[in-house]
């Protein structure tokens, strides 16, 4: 079965007064139907930006699509004319942002928002809109949703709205959700009722989801398969289990040993990456994280390693590394 | 037993807008010399009104707050001084709290010259010099601007600001929230290193469950203004009484697919929920206290 | 000071600011030692002489022209400009320290404290100009002098509202409470953290106020304050030749023109000045 996206050598920049910021470099990976991918990075990974760019959301310029190719159902997403793209914006691809506050028009009723989306895209009258309307936000599990749909954003607690967010963002049914940092600014609870909500939610109409996020635990609750992104590149990807079991990326490694577990607590000490992230204007030459890699090679700092399967692992466990990181920890080089 | 640093009794923090907002109602608890205590709570908790409560940036509406045994909730802002220098604090956003139109060195040299305890020139720069080495920042960057320094890097520098007058007592007001994570490990790292070099007391407020488990010795859970569970860390962790904190407990996610799939959700609605008239901390194991009916 | 001109050197809009400034100050000071025709006295033969060039400055040559009593324009612009520049630029800045200190001590102080400025400056703003300055003259007296504090008067609301605005929003800031937690009183904090961080909103004020301050001369002379005719200045000589716009366009339409090209000059170099003060710019 094709994949329902198929994203190519996808390379972004942004032409800024003060330099190229080589934002996405060269990214490619596909995403079978039905399934759940987990985009984890941090502030400059360029998780946000790929997704943002491939559906025509950044603006350009100063983005600059240098190169690549992105095929959703066979089509190519970068060569699509505007309103074509706007077509499938919420029709076939459907968004969740972090921030409901901005998100939502604070004039506007629930209402007006959610059938403004089903009208336009899926052609329904006014009142079978709305009915539908109500029905999103049962199957978000908003109590008392036919009194609430005329409630205004504001009357809404911060993970009610993200949950108005999500009904928004399936009304039209869309084959491939995105979400991004959905859950970043909840509260903990109200992540953990959101996660649940959108297993079942997937449970229900088998629909795709993107989850982009920093937090490795929602990765290992939600997600099929991860993909570790660093300065614009992947440098990891594979089967949930799999890559968390056997991290081969040291980057994904540091990740994983930096967060507080039973054993780091009695250590006294966490496992810390040292360095920050890096420059985007003057990426470092080769593997973006070789500066800050204890287990860095000489070749690391020249090449850049291409993302090929990881050896011993699952034919779809692949990583981007010259080095072979479970020899070296099991050679005791810490 | 350490002596006590800090002694809350009782604080009420009372907003009268439009309607009548309890943000902290009738909270107490006690920091000992060299203690963190951790406070938890997710928004709308009063955990950060709480910080600012302690550090007298707001005024409380009622209750009693004691450092070092002596009452300071009811004195005058220029009283307030002297005990200022004992008693500092780090704020969550790195890129807001620091002045962009000051150089980190003169930022990271103020409070010195507020308290007159350097004077200006070789004897301040020295300090500052000092203070940056002890946050691993070069001491050649004091004279350059914030929008120069990532995140973590400014986090260090309010790190090493809050040093510079050899407090007892630092509140810390999610301290490690805005930054990425590969950075929280360094930065929580260098609190305790901090804490067990120099003896400091922490009043550690966040909503990061793990990282309060790895640096803190007794923890307080806070709901809606109230401290409902009140306990040794790994007593807290191990054996949670309160229902809200259990649910709590449940929701932070854990890196393992395996343990992630096996495990199910406590779930407590905060909106439904309300403290019964005579509520209160009972002691249920030693140390341990839990909110409910005595 | 050598930063201050190298980084100048590097903006093309700062550079033609500071040009355009510096040349109508140099002309100012020059204006009593350049063979000039007599301003203020003109020769009632050669009145509404449209603009003659022959390319030389050779006496009886009028490169601007003449105005309705024979007075050279060229001549009167460029010693009107000792006047002009002197109170706008007077003005603005007296205008902007009462305002920029008064805007942060409403935002920065308690509610009284607050109120009771901002009463100040709806009071200030209600009371009409021309009555406002009757009542000064009748005061202090006509001199230049209290022109200027006129013009200062009429002008710092301005600025305090946008300042108080500004220190409402920055007093709520993290390094603001972290400052008060370090000990810093409340002087210390408006001087040392919350003055440099109004100086952008407090430019940009100042940038308008000398356009508005400029023709408010003209206004102000018609009743008795500051310069008396034949005295030139800008402002009074777009006011007089307005009424001559159609016969003869010169003699309102020079003074126009001077008048723009130093608020240009002034704002071109205000740009530059909000951009040089700003640390995130400068490296």
């Amino acid at each position: 079965m094709a994949p329902i996206l198929e994203v190519r050598n996808l390379t972004v920049a942004f032409d800024t007064p003060a330099g190229v910021v080589h934002a996405v470099n060269d990214v490619s990976y596909s995403i079978e139907e039905g399934e759940t991918l987990g985009i984890v990075g941090e502030s400059g990974s360029g998780k946000s930006v790929h997704v943002l760019a491939m559906s025509g959301l950044i603006p350009r310029p100063p983005g600059r699509i240098v190169r690549g190719e992105v095929l959703f159902q066979d089509e190519d997403l970068l060569k699509m004319s505007p309103a074509r793209l706007r077509d499938i914006r919420g029709s076939e691809i459907g968004f969740v942002f972090q921030d409901p506050m901005t998100s939502l028009n604070p004039v506007l009723t629930v209402e007006r928002q959610l059938v403004e989306a089903l009208t336009r895209h899926e052609g329904l009258g006014a009142r079978a809109a709305r009915a539908r309307a109500v029905e999103l936000l049962e199957m978000v599990r908003i109590p008392d949703a036919a009194k609430r749909i005329k409630n205004y954003p504001h009357q809404f607690s911060g993970g009610m709205r993200q949950r108005v967010m999500i009904a928004i963002g399936i009304a039209c049914r869309p084959k491939l959700l995105i979400a991004d940092e959905a859950t970043t600014a909840l509260d903990v609870t109200v992540q953990a009722q959101i996660l649940d909500l959108m297993k079942d939610l997937k449970r229900e109409t088998g629909m795709t989801l993107v989850w982009i996020t920093h937090d490795m635990g929602v990765v290992a609750g939600l997600s099929d398969t991860v993909q570790v992104m660093y300065a614009g590149r992947i440098l990891e990807r594979g089967p949930v289990d799999a890559v968390f079991a056997s991290p081969r990326n040291a980057y994904t490694w540091g990740l994983l040993q930096s967060l507080p577990t039973a054993e780091r607590r009695a250590a006294g000490k966490l496992h810390q990456i040292p360095g920050s992230p890096p420059d985007l204007m003057n990426p470092p030459p080769g593997d973006p994280f070789a500066p800050r890699n204890t287990f860095a090679t000489d070749r690391c700092r020249t090449e850049v390693p291409p993302l090929r399967p990881a050896p011993g692992s699952t034919p779809d466990h692949l990583v981007a590394a010259w080095y072979d990181l479970p020899a070296l920890l099991a050679g005791g080089t810490r | 037993m350490k002596p006590e640093i800090l002694s809350v009794h009782d604080l009420t923090k009372i907003y009268r807008g439009a309607t009548e907002v309890r943000a902290v109602d009738g909270v107490s608890f006690s920091i000992a010399e060299g203690e963190v205590l951790g406070l938890v709570g997710e928004s709308g908790s009063g955990k950060s009104t709480t910080g600012r409560l302690v550090l007298r940036l707001e005024d409380p509406t009622g209750g009693t707050i004691q450092f070092d045994g002596k009452p300071i909730h009811d004195v005058s802002q220029s009283a307030m001084k002297p005990i200022r220098r004992q008693m500092q604090v780090v704020f969550q956003d790195p890129y807001a709290a620091l002045n962009p139109r000051m150089t980190v060195g003169d930022f990271v040299g103020e409070p010195l010259l507020i308290h007159s305890v350097c004077r200006r020139g070789s004897e301040l720069r020295d300090r500052v010099a000092e203070l940056f080495r002890q946050v691993n920042l070069d001491p050649a960057m004091m004279k350059r601007y914030p929008h120069e320094f990532s995140g973590g890097q400014r986090q260090r520098i309010n790190i090493a600001r809050a040093l510079g007058l050899r407090p007892r007592l630092i509140v810390a007001d999610e301290p490690i929230t805005a930054l990425d994570v590969s950075i929280q490990a360094q930065i929580v790292n260098l609190f305790k290193e901090l804490q067990e070099e120099l003896g400091l007391a922490y009043l550690f407020i966040a909503h990061d469950l793990s990282m309060v488990r790895f640096l803190c010795h007794r923890v307080a859970v806070m709901l809606k203004g109230r401290i409902v569970e009140i306990a040794p860390t790994e007593a807290l962790f191990e054996d949670p009484r309160h229902p809200y904190t259990q649910s709590l407990l449940s929701a932070i996610p854990i890196p393992d697919p395996k343990l992630e799939r096996a495990r199910s959700r406590i779930n407590f609605d905060r909106d439904a929920h309300r403290f019964a008239p005579d509520d209160r901390l009972v002691e249920v194991a030693p140390g341990h206290f839990v909110m409910g009916q005595p | 000071m050598a930063q201050f001109f190298k980084s100048l050197a590097k903006s093309r809009m700062g550079l033609i600011g500071f040009t355009l400034l510096a040349v109508l100050v140099i002309l100012a000071l020059l204006a009593p030692y350049l063979d000039l025709p007599n301003p203020t006295r003109g020769d009632l033969r050669a009145r509404m002489v449209a603009p003659t060039w022959t390319g030389l400055f050779s006496p009886g040559d009028h490169p601007l022209g003449t105005d309705q009593l024979g007075r050279d324009i060229l001549s009167r612009i460029i010693h009107g400009s000792r006047i002009t520049l002197t109170i706008s630029l007077f003005a603005v800045v007296l205008g902007g320290i009462i305002g920029v200190t008064l805007g942060i001590v409403a935002g920065y102080s308690g509610r009284i404290v607050d109120t009771v400025l901002m009463r100040l400056v709806d009071m200030q703003m209600a009371i009409p100009l021309v009555l406002f300055a009757l009542l000064i003259v009748a005061a202090l007296g006509p001199s230049l002098t209290n022109l200027i504090i006129v013009l200062a008067l009429t002008s710092w609301t301005r600025y305090a509202r946008i300042v108080r605005g500004q220190v409402l929003v920055l007093r709520e800031r993290e390094f603001i409470l972290s400052a008060r937690a370090a000990g810093a009183g409340p002087v210390r904090i408006m001087l040392r953290h919350i003055l440099p961080n109004v100086m952008t909103p407090a430019l940009v004020v100042g940038t308008l106020e000398l356009a508005r301050v400029i023709v408010m001369d003209a206004a102000l002379s018609f009743l008795g304050l500051g310069v008396q005719p034949p005295t030139p200045s800008w402002g009074r000589m777009l006011s007089e030749g307005r009424v001559y716009i159609e016969s003869a366009w010169w003699v309102v339409t020079f003074p126009g023109l001077a008048i723009a090209l130093t608020v240009l000059a002034v704002n071109l170099l205000g740009d530059w000045l909000r951009d040089y003060f700003d640390p995130r710019l400068r490296t």
